[in-house]
């Protein structure tokens, strides 16, 4: 809007302004506006675009901590393609994906629907489903470890009194990656709830009545009515979700470690065992130009997609 | 003025109780309203609510219980006595009150540097004219989502040859360079009607004037949105201060509960205590400032 009505009045063949002037006052704005965005574009040309062409660099080199670093062409990105813990890391990063994204959306759409009912304590409940978000990734992985610790922790504890086996949480691959999954949930539901609320209040209660006038069941509605109708909601969660699936560090670092073996291992704890345990800081880089550019291309999907999540807005 | 950020608003009113949107659940009420279904409803929430806040309990019950309780055959749901011993015994053998206060110190600089810069920022990018605007605002839309751990390395390697690693400025000035805020700004400044501005251009104030003047006290919501997001987030980041610190006494909480999980004789039980001072004042300020927080996680998609 304001930037049509201010183009209008600068293509006025009739302004009575001469041309220089136009262009001193043009270009005073010019300055202005870099001027207010000079301090953000500081920091992030210093600690983001010089690391990221850092980066690029590094990841044509081999240089293990010490000594003068060599160029080695492609050669990082080749050892990459075949190594199995890098493939491993990656089919984990996907599993672990397609575990927690579909199970927090539908848990977070349902909560939704809930929490938008006539229910005793409403604001109660939604605080307690909102609260693990300002919970830290370490403390969440931390009192998670304690709760599915392998000997006595409280879950197998319960699963034994209930005549059920205790599951090796920390010794077997699949239970770990499950336990970190299930934290992930925990921590992000709310997340995915909020979002599904905003977008819940956004449907005509009509709908709903003239539906029910139709003798649709409840089920019928949700299906019919309330999901095509948060799309747009949906659509953002999920591209959310994915990245911060694909991301996801604090909660594997500290709960399994990668382990056990590489059973746990993901892209961004393998990048950062090479960076700074192995030291293979090459390699490690080359590692995050695949995390960098995974992450990019998300990034555009959501850009390109954004215009309908703001109508919903 | 200050219900210029849309949904948010009305979406707050809900997460913090039943005020305004009981009317429009009333009417969907005669659609589901039978008493049963309230009961059913009742149920899940509470199973729900008791399975969502059981691991914070539990980081509580271990933390008060004596030594090596929680790992003993039994099964209690509640300590044998109440004992403070683990959060004594935390204090004695570690910097407690240094990492404390390091989160508090670096928290706060992260949040002031970074508020300023997003402000201005994404002022610029809502409602000044100027060459190359778009441009960098794709760059900075683009580059938002990426992951320290995609760039850590070379991030390391700056941090160090600029002389500032292990040391506040290591985790500081990276840690500002964080663009969400930028967007969650310039949606409001959009927001702004245009005669408020254009009534303050006619009366003769320039840009920075009208900023500071006009634009910054309507932005009280957005401010304590902004505050309120980047304390959090600095307080509980883990990965680039585990990387920029290397030195105990600079230890941020998340840094030192990693530190007391890597001593060779962990004491789960000091490690829930300090869990437990870590996260407290999160939950305080998320209880006393619920309807912020959820208006800035709803409007930038930041957890």
């Amino acid at each position: 809007m304001t930037s049509l009505t201010a183009r209008g009045r600068d293509s006025a063949p009739l302004s009575p302004r001469p041309r220089a002037a136009r262009r001193a006052s043009r270009l005073r704005e010019s300055l202005i506006g870099w001027g207010f965005l000079a301090p953000n574009l500081t920091l992030m040309a210093i600690f983001l675009f010089l690391p990221i062409l850092w980066a690029l660099q590094l990841s044509f080199q081999d240089s293990r901590g010490f000594g003068s670093p060599e160029w080695v062409g492609l050669k990082n990105y080749a050892k990459l393609v075949g190594d199995p813990v890098f493939w491993q890391s990656f089919g984990n990063t996907i599993v672990f994906t397609i575990l927690t994204v579909p199970i927090t959306m539908v848990g977070g759409l349902c909560l939704a629907v809930l929490m938008n009912s006539v229910l005793p304590a409403r604001g109660v409940f939604r605080t307690v489903i909102v609260l693990p978000m300002v919970i830290s990734g370490v403390a969440s992985g931390m009192i998670a470890g304690i709760i599915f610790y392998q000997s006595n922790g409280i879950i197998n504890k319960v699963l034994s009194a209930v005549g059920l086996y205790p599951v090796a949480w920390q010794s077997d691959g699949l239970p770990a990656l499950i336990s970190v999954v299930i934290v992930a949930i925990w921590l992000r539901i709310g997340f995915n709830m909020i979002i599904y609320l905003a977008g819940l209040q956004g449907i005509e209660p009509q709908l709903y009545e003239a539906a029910r006038i139709d003798g649709a069941s409840r089920w019928q509605q949700l299906r019919s009515i309330t999901v095509p109708l948060v799309g747009p909601s949906t659509f953002f969660l999920l591209i959310m979700n994915v990245i911060a699936s694909f991301q996801v560090f604090d909660l594997i670092f500290v709960m399994t470690g990668g382990g056990p073996g590489n059973s746990t291992s993901v892209l961004v704890t393998y990048a950062y065992r090479n960076g700074f345990q192995i030291r293979e800081q090459g390699y490690g880089a080359a590692i995050g130009i695949v995390i960098l550019i995974i992450t990019l291309l998300f990034t555009f999907v959501q850009w390109k997609t954004s215009r309908t999540r703001d109508q919903v807005g | 003025m200050t219900q210029t950020v849309a949904i948010p608003n009305k979406l707050a009113t809900t997460m913090s109780g039943d005020r305004e949107p009981r009317r429009k659940s009333r009417s969907s009420a005669a659609v589901i309203g039978d008493r049963k279904g309230i009961v059913w409803r009742s149920i899940i929430a509470i199973v729900v609510a008791i399975i969502m806040v059981f691991p914070l309990y539990w980081m509580v019950v271990v933390a008060f219980s004596p030594r090596g309780e929680a790992f003993e055959p039994t099964l209690r749901f509640w300590p044998s006595a109440w004992t403070t011993e683990n959060f004594q015994r935390v204090f004695e053998l570690y910097p407690v009150a240094t990492w404390f206060g390091n989160s508090v110190v670096i928290g706060l600089f992260i949040t002031f540097l970074t508020v300023v810069v997003n402000l201005l920022a994404g002022y610029a990018f809502a409602r000044l004219r100027f060459r190359g605007r778009n441009v960098l605002f794709l760059l900075t839309l683009a580059t938002m989502m990426i992951p320290v751990q995609a760039i850590m390395v070379a991030q390391f390697r700056l941090v160090s040859d600029l002389g500032i690693y292990g040391s506040y400025w290591g985790v500081i000035l990276p840690g500002a360079a964080a663009a969400f805020g930028i967007f969650l700004a310039r949606q409001f400044f959009i927001g702004i009607p245009d005669e408020i501005i254009e009534a303050a251009k006619i009366d003769g104030s320039g840009q920075i004037r009208i900023f500071l003047q006009v634009v910054l006290p309507l932005s009280k919501p957005l401010i304590a949105v902004l505050i309120l997001l980047t304390l959090m987030g600095s307080w509980n980041d883990f990965a680039w201060p585990l990387i920029a610190l290397n030195d105990n006494q600079l230890f941020t909480l998340p840094i030192g509960l990693l530190y007391l999980q890597n001593q060779t004789a962990p004491n789960y039980n000091a490690t829930m205590a300090l869990a437990l001072i870590s996260v407290l004042p999160m939950v305080v300020l998320f209880l006393s400032f619920q309807r912020y927080f959820v208006q800035g996680f709803a409007r930038s998609g930041i957890r």
